[in-house]
């Protein structure tokens, strides 16, 4: 009973004091940070600011030079083995969608489930299928990515990802490479997914989305948290220059 | 060779059926004319038919060595070329190390070293049945064609490999993926499909250099046309029809890889 209660309070996600150069360019300056079970964070700050860096490293698709991550108790290495395991159950969807263009729909959704995961083909299609059900483009299955909007295309990339069942989703500007018309299709499947529980991590400065299901927001700047808090503190009453500076221009 | 022909017609407004003197692809009609015209004097002049029929009891190893050079090249190369992006430090030099090697030294130098100093060398290590293996002259020219193409087409395969954007392989390494499987299942057949053109230039490549290994006296085309020179003295005849045989070849490669890459990019997407 007592180590079930500890293993639930564990976070998701524990940050310790993780730095990233890029040469002599610091982008990432002892960074900690702990995202809950169900939680869903936001990271804002401007270019440069070392957020999508943060984000690329939870899964190690850059390797911090310093600190430790933690995923669901287990120490994010660099170990081949270990980490594609870890890598697995972490979702990622990109600003840039990154469907594979060669393969349909349906074929982009079973890939990592057959090849991961060892499913078979009959299994990983059904699963495929309810997952383009739910993000609303189950006519789209045996289409070629390049053929469907962006809006679309995030949304296999969606399903993509949460077909391997991951613990945490992890989001890079998802909506930022969209036509404006399309943005709410995708933050409508995001928002189903915030509202069944899951913990996602997202890079982004839709202020709507923010407002509806972030838990926390975080302000980055020069490759360190510069603010945290709920998004009616940390939008609603910034206590830092560059948090108000930077709010000013993303708001006008 | 592989020139582009103009945009077919079709690309054109509807409206305007007639055939505009400007899309016609005039150096593709010059160069049928002037196999025409060889094709003519070959049926009509005895001569010509007979030194047609000479060389063309060479054609066969022509298209042996051309064809078999070039599927092992492709396998060699796909190897090497993955060795050279490998992030393995000793694959990587090992791979970059061939590469530099061959394309530093001309191919008909190569042609001689490969057949007469490294698989004679090679070939007496190994003995079948108490008996020193003899690699034939038409095997050596193979080995020769295989070992030098195989870097070229190594190059090819690095940069289709690196024309895959980066997002790819970390979209299919955040799934969990291994390098393996992201590069099998995910960069390579894009690569691959990237590369098609500059791998079918390079089947004409192989099937233009073959006339190299005349050289080493395998009686392909040019080596037949060499040895019917010698004692007929017919100089002019021979060589033009020669030269017939490798532009027809050539041509029709061409035409056929313009008309697959077309297939190709209409089918999918």
């Amino acid at each position: 009973m007592s180590t079930k209660l500890a293993n639930s309070n564990q976070p998701m996600i524990s940050i310790n004091k993780v730095s990233k150069f890029f040469g002599d360019f610091r982008a990432l300056d002892e960074v900690s940070l702990t995202v809950d079970r169900g939680e869903v964070l936001m990271i804002v700050g401007p270019s440069g600011s070392g957020k999508s860096t943060l984000l690329r490293c939870i899964n190690h698709l850059e390797v911090p030079d310093a600190g430790e991550i933690m995923i669901d108790g287990k120490h994010v290495t660099p170990k081949e083995r270990e980490l594609n395991a870890i890598r697995a159950e972490v979702g990622m969807v990109f600003q840039r969608f990154e469907l594979f263009p060669h393969l349909t729909v349906l074929e982009n959704i079973c890939l990592a489930q057959q090849k991961v995961r060892k499913s078979s083909r009959s299994e990983s299609e059904k699963i495929a299928r309810s997952l383009l059900e739910k993000v609303g483009i189950p006519e789209q299955a045996n289409k070629y990515p390049p053929k469907l909007s962006g809006g679309q295309q995030q949304r296999v990339a969606i399903a993509r990802s949460l077909a391997m069942q991951p613990k945490v989703i992890l989001f890079d500007e998802p909506t930022s490479a969209l036509d404006p018309e399309m943005i709410n299709e995708v933050l409508d499947v995001m928002l189903t997914l915030a509202s069944e529980g899951m913990t996602m991590v997202v890079v982004s400065h839709e202020m709507g989305f923010a407002r509806k299901a972030a838990h926390q927001v975080v302000f980055m700047d020069g490759g360190t948290i510069v603010e945290q808090g709920t998004p009616d503190q940390v939008f609603g009453a910034p206590q830092h220059e560059r948090t108000k500076l930077f709010l000013s221009r993303i708001l006008h | 060779m592989a020139a582009d022909l103009p945009p077919s017609t079709s690309l054109q407004p509807p409206t305007n059926k007639r055939l505009d003197w400007r899309t016609i692809p005039w150096w593709l009609v010059a160069i049928g004319l002037i196999i025409a015209f060889m094709g003519f004097r070959i049926i009509s002049d005895p001569e010509y038919t007979r030194i047609f029929e000479t060389i063309l009891t060479g054609l066969g190893t022509t298209l042996m060595v051309t064809g078999i050079s070039f599927i092992c090249a492709l396998i060699l190369g796909l190897v090497l070329g993955l060795g050279r992006v490998s992030r393995n430090l000793i694959l990587r030099n090992l791979s970059i190390g061939y590469i530099e090697f061959i394309r530093g030294v001309p191919i008909l130098v190569l042609i001689f070293t490969i057949s007469f100093a490294i698989v004679p060398a090679l070939s007496d290590w190994i003995t079948i049945n108490g008996q020193k293996l003899t690699v034939s002259l038409t095997a050596r020219a193979i080995i020769a064609l295989v070992l030098i193409y195989a870097a070229y087409i190594a190059e090819i395969f690095r940069a289709g490999i690196e024309s895959i954007s980066r997002g790819q392989m970390e979209a299919a390494r955040s799934l969990g993926m291994t390098h393996g499987q992201a590069m099998r299942y995910v960069i390579l057949p894009q690569a691959f499909r990237n590369v098609l053109p500059a791998l079918g230039n390079d089947l004409i490549a192989i099937l233009k250099d073959s006339s190299l290994v005349s050289v080493l006296g395998v009686r392909e085309i040019t080596q037949v046309s060499r040895l019917s020179v010698s004692s007929s003295f017919k100089y002019e005849e021979t060589y033009f029809i020669l030269t017939a045989f490798y532009l027809t070849m050539t041509l029709v490669l061409s035409l056929l890889l313009q008309w697959l890459q077309r297939k190709m990019s209409s089918n999918v997407h």
